[in-house]
């Protein structure tokens, strides 16, 4: 991580440089909130208007397949802050197998994910494409919402598995950065991803 | 490696919330179970945040960054819900 740590001429030191590095990582991940607020706001408008159609259509859902996709990934989240405190400790290669793990199970989430939505199909509750068992306009809103919330979600795992990828290959020398850094701010994304799924479960599934 | 007791007792904490959460969906809440549904995300959320995120040793400014975007999404659902559950009020 040789040049990647050098101090940058805007810094004064490598301490400041650091922190601006954490803090352009929190406005990002400020506005991802606001990227998946819109979409909160139109299910809580959706379960106002239409409170019993609503909750027949989260019953449709399989909430077991949602609770264990949401403990692998807290689970994730778990390893990959583990991993941030390997980083600092010195500790790169106990890092990078804890980057295995938090990579396997995102992995695993995008895995349950494509199967509920192949049970979906077979169901006949995708919009457009296999409706058969759709009852009216809210449960449709419902499902259309559903299949907006959860596919930026996993569309936002592939990104931090991508990230956390790359913590192992190209930029493997990070993990030995000590201030992890450019580790920390992976981390921060995949956390954040977490939080989306934390708040999706129970507006998704949960709602009876 | 001093927090990595701190992590694994937040994931237990996390996992035995979201036993909670699904348990508590099964319980005859009626109306209030959107109230304690998102009481045990919030729950969850802080967890994440203060101790995953780390921002319980964050200074203040990373910490505000970090805050802004709740406190715009507070707006957006402060207005919308405004809109949304007064309508009746005027017999819409």
């Amino acid at each position: 991580m040789a040049e990647a740590r050098a101090v940058q001429p805007q810094f004064p030191t490598l301490e400041r440089q650091n922190d601006a590095d954490h803090l352009g990582m929190l406005i990002f991940l400020a506005t991802e909130v606001l990227i998946f607020g819109g979409l909160f706001a139109a299910a809580f408008t959706l379960r106002i208007e239409h409170s019993a159609q609503y909750a027949m259509a989260s019953r449709a859902m399989h909430y077991w397949l949602g609770g264990i996709n949401t403990a692998v990934l807290l689970t994730s989240s778990a390893l990959v802050a583990l991993m941030v405190e390997a980083v600092r400790a010195g500790r790169a290669r106990l890092a990078g197998w804890l980057l295995g793990g938090a990579i396997a199970l995102g992995l695993v989430f995008l895995g349950v994910k494509v199967t509920e939505y192949a049970i979906e199909y077979r169901d006949g509750v995708v919009p457009k494409l296999s409706a058969a068992n759709l009852h009216g306009g809210p449960h449709e809103l419902f499902m259309e919402l559903y299949f907006a919330g959860t596919g930026l979600h996993a569309l936002h795992v592939t990104i931090g598995l991508c990230l956390l990828g790359s913590l192992l290959w190209p930029f493997g020398r990070a993990r030995r950065d000590r201030t992890a850094v450019l580790a920390g701010n992976a981390a921060l994304y995949w956390h954040l991803v977490d939080i989306v799924w934390v708040f999706l479960y129970p507006t998704l599934y949960l709602a009876r | 490696m001093k927090n990595v007791r701190a992590i694994l007792c937040t994931w237990a904490a996390l996992l035995m919330l979201l036993a909670l959460t699904i348990g508590a969906s099964f319980a005859p809440l009626g109306p209030v179970l959107p109230f304690v549904s998102y009481s045990i995300a919030i729950a969850k959320t802080a967890l994440i945040v203060w101790l995953f995120m780390e921002m319980k040793t964050r200074d203040g400014l990373q910490r505000l960054a970090f805050a802004t975007g709740f406190v715009w999404l507070f707006f957006l659902f402060t207005l919308t819900f405004v809109d949304e559950l007064t309508r009746s009020w005027i017999g819409h």
